[in-house]
């Protein structure tokens, strides 16, 4: 028997993605968890990094990215933090020091060849000590037909991940958006201002502690909280 | 084009122009017009420059877009887009929703291809599910049918508001007359004629109703002769092609590089289509072409429009064929959604086999009803992108799970959204009058741009 909450540890994983611990069917920590479940302590596990053999197409990949990196004087381990393959697509989690020089060879190497960069978006784990923001970019390569996934991960208090605009113009819009919902600051862009909220906006609305607001709505005389008061399921 | 905004960034012009007098009530300055050259004063170099903010509210600007133009004459120096006027939180909503109602919000991102927001959507909670291989054929055939007669309907919203802003009213009502055959249909499948949420992660939420197939087969030799009247009208028009061609150029380099898909990068010559390259919901059995131009202007993207509406309605005649009866909802009840409903006899949608199997018969039926409709399934913690070829280009959809029965987060990759940052490298350097040709050949969608 394992300790309760934590998760047994599939054979060949070292260390488990685990984001955040669920307690309870409701979430709710005052009492007002009625389910019989209020006990219950569920970690929330991601999909644990790859070996090698990736299968498929992935291993043709990261061969070249790994012998296109060692061309350029950085080794793969340096650049690449882990890879994870899950439900047949690859990311690769990239330190944010070689971002640029990691999606430049993306671009031009004739074997990899991501001519399009389906732009970045952002993603908050409060749960993740010291890599609580992300920053997810997609790649589309049309030469080969293959899509790769980069992801960036930086802690919360030092969100700073260097521009890709010069390699990507494409992202221009993108890194903005990014850093109005989730205020991940992108050093190097041309004019990092607000895309969606206005100008003068106080917080970034995506990020987990920002709450989703919103106004009680009474029916007949009864009173429902806005959504992310409510008791709901977690 | 709205004056009220005209700022004068000559110094001496605003001298010429602002007189001013003393009240009592303190000094009063009256600005007032004047002949060009006494307001412009003939300026050296580049002190003659005007800023005109175009929109947010503005008839030509395909909904609340800014454009904010730098003037030299009537050539535009520099032009910036400003966005963010419909923004309405969507992404940040459905992390308070089940996986379900979440498709509820998406159909509402770019609300004229609702059917390709929500397959776009299901198609991720699918992977992300472990189940595309389970969806049925029947539901894979539907919404290949929804989407195609929603590419036609986008389309002709294209051409319609396109053709609006260039002078061309005809267009604009054939334009949304013709899109009224294609709302008809999807009010007769999903009872609404847009925003329908008519997909469903698992299959669709509705089946066709009992003579459904059969008036979308009668709709389209109607369809098919009015699609050939608007182009017509407009194909060989030469006012037209003297608003269209050679404008608005972008070519295949400048689409790569800021990451252009849909009609735009087909004008380049390049046959990327999602349905052709990565096939999704059984493409790779429809028979179509990939409709090219090699212009890369504004005429070459209004060409595409035209063809691939007519590449769409064979799409939709092959689906009618390929349509066999059987069930539209994953077989795997913890996941599929319960009820087909009908109408019962007090207009209420409802479902009395329904209720009378859960409520009298089956036990297990009434546990996953209420587990369904309450708490919703679960989805494995981890992430995946679906992309569908959408009539802008290309859609995706990055889903996050945490493991539970709330999306943790979703986002849209909207095409509209991406595309519309070419507007400065189509307009810069062109007349006033073509950033409103390119524009409309981008066919931006404010609620998807916005989301």
């Amino acid at each position: 028997m394992t300790e309760p909450g934590t998760p047994a540890v599939p054979q060949g994983v070292e260390e488990l993605e685990i984001i955040g611990v669920r307690h309870g069917a409701f979430g709710t920590t005052n009492g007002g968890d009625t389910s019989g479940f209020g006990g219950l302590v569920d970690p929330i596990v991601m999909p644990a990094p790859a070996t090698r053999p990736f299968g498929g197409w992935f291993d043709e990949v990261s061969d070249e990215l790994e012998l296109a990196l060692e061309a350029n004087g950085l080794p793969a381990t340096q650049a690449i933090e882990k890879v994870v393959i899950y439900r047949d697509e690859i990311t690769y989690h990239v330190r944010r020091e070689h971002l640029v020089a990691f999606v430049t060879l993306l671009r031009d190497e004739p074997g990899l060849r991501f001519e399009m960069c389906l732009g970045v978006s952002g993603a908050h784990y409060p749960g993740e000590a010291g890599r609580e923001m992300h920053a997810v970019y997609h790649f589309l390569s049309i030469t080969h037909n293959r899509r790769v996934r980069v992801e960036v991960s930086v802690p919360d208090g030092d969100a700073v991940i260097p521009s890709i605009v010069a390699v990507y113009p494409t992202c221009d819009w993108h890194e903005r958006e990014t850093w109005d919902f989730f205020g991940i600051e992108f050093t190097g862009h041309p004019a990092l201002t607000r895309m969606m909220m206005p100008d003068d906006w106080v917080g970034h609305p995506q990020r987990k502690d920002y709450p989703l607001g919103g106004i009680p709505v009474e029916y007949k005389g009864g009173t429902i909280p806005p959504p992310d008061q409510r008791r709901s399921y977690n | 084009m709205s004056t009220d905004n005209v700022t004068f960034t000559s110094a001496e012009s605003q001298e010429s122009v602002a007189g001013s007098y003393d009240t009592t009530e303190g000094r009063v300055y009256t600005v007032s017009g004047g002949d060009w050259d006494t307001v412009a004063g003939a300026p050296e170099g580049e002190q003659d420059r005007i800023v005109v903010n175009m929109g947010p509210q503005h008839p030509s600007t395909h909904g609340v877009l800014r454009l904010i133009l730098e003037l030299d004459g009537e050539t535009v120096t520099e032009a910036r887009a400003g966005i963010g006027y419909l923004h309405t939180g969507i992404e940040k909503n459905m992390e308070f929703r089940s996986w379900v109602q979440g498709v509820t919000f998406v159909t509402r991102m770019d609300y004229l291809t609702p059917m390709f927001n929500e397959t776009a959507y299901c198609l991720a909670v699918e992977k992300a599910l472990d189940i595309t291989d389970q969806i049925p054929e029947r539901a894979n055939v539907i919404r290949v049918m929804m989407m195609e007669l929603n590419r036609i309907s986008s389309h002709l919203v294209a051409l319609a508001t396109g053709g609006m802003e260039l002078g061309a009213l005809t267009a604009m009502e054939f334009g949304f007359r013709e899109r009224e055959l294609v709302l008809d249909i999807f009010e007769m499948v999903s009872g609404l004629r847009m925003n329908s949420a008519s997909g469903r992660p698992g299959g669709v939420a509705q089946d066709l109703p009992d003579d459904g197939a059969q008036k979308i087969r009668d709709t389209i030799p109607l369809l098919r002769k009015r699609l050939k009247d608007t182009a017509d009208l407009l194909v060989d028009n030469a006012i037209w092609m003297g608003r269209t061609v050679d404008v608005g150029y972008l070519d295949l380099a400048g689409c790569m590089a800021l990451g252009i898909t849909g009609p735009i990068l087909r004008s380049t010559g390049l046959p990327h289509d999602l349905r052709k390259s990565q096939p999704y919901c059984g493409y790779e059995d429809y028979e179509f072409d990939v409709i090219t131009k090699n212009t890369a202007d504004v005429y070459g993207r209004f060409l595409i429009r035209i063809e691939e509406m007519e590449q769409s309605l064979r799409i939709v005649e092959q689906a009618l064929d390929k349509l066999k009866p059987g069930p539209v909802m994953v077989e795997d009840k913890k996941i599929a959604w319960p009820a087909q409903l009908s109408i019962g006899s007090d207009g209420q949608g409802n479902s009395p086999e329904h209720i009378r199997e859960i409520m009298s018969e089956s036990m297990e039926g009434l546990i996953h009803h209420f587990k369904l409709v309450t708490e919703g399934f679960r989805v494995p913690a981890g992430q995946v992108y679906a992309a569908v070829e959408s009539p802008k280009g290309e859609l995706g959809c990055h889903i996050v799970s945490s493991g539970g029965t709330r999306p943790y987060r979703v986002h849209f990759r909207d095409p509209s959204f991406t595309n519309l940052q070419a507007t400065a490298a189509m307009c810069e350097g062109s007349m006033i009058s073509d950033v409103i040709a390119a524009v409309a050949s981008i066919d931006p969608v404010m609620g998807g741009v916005d989301r």
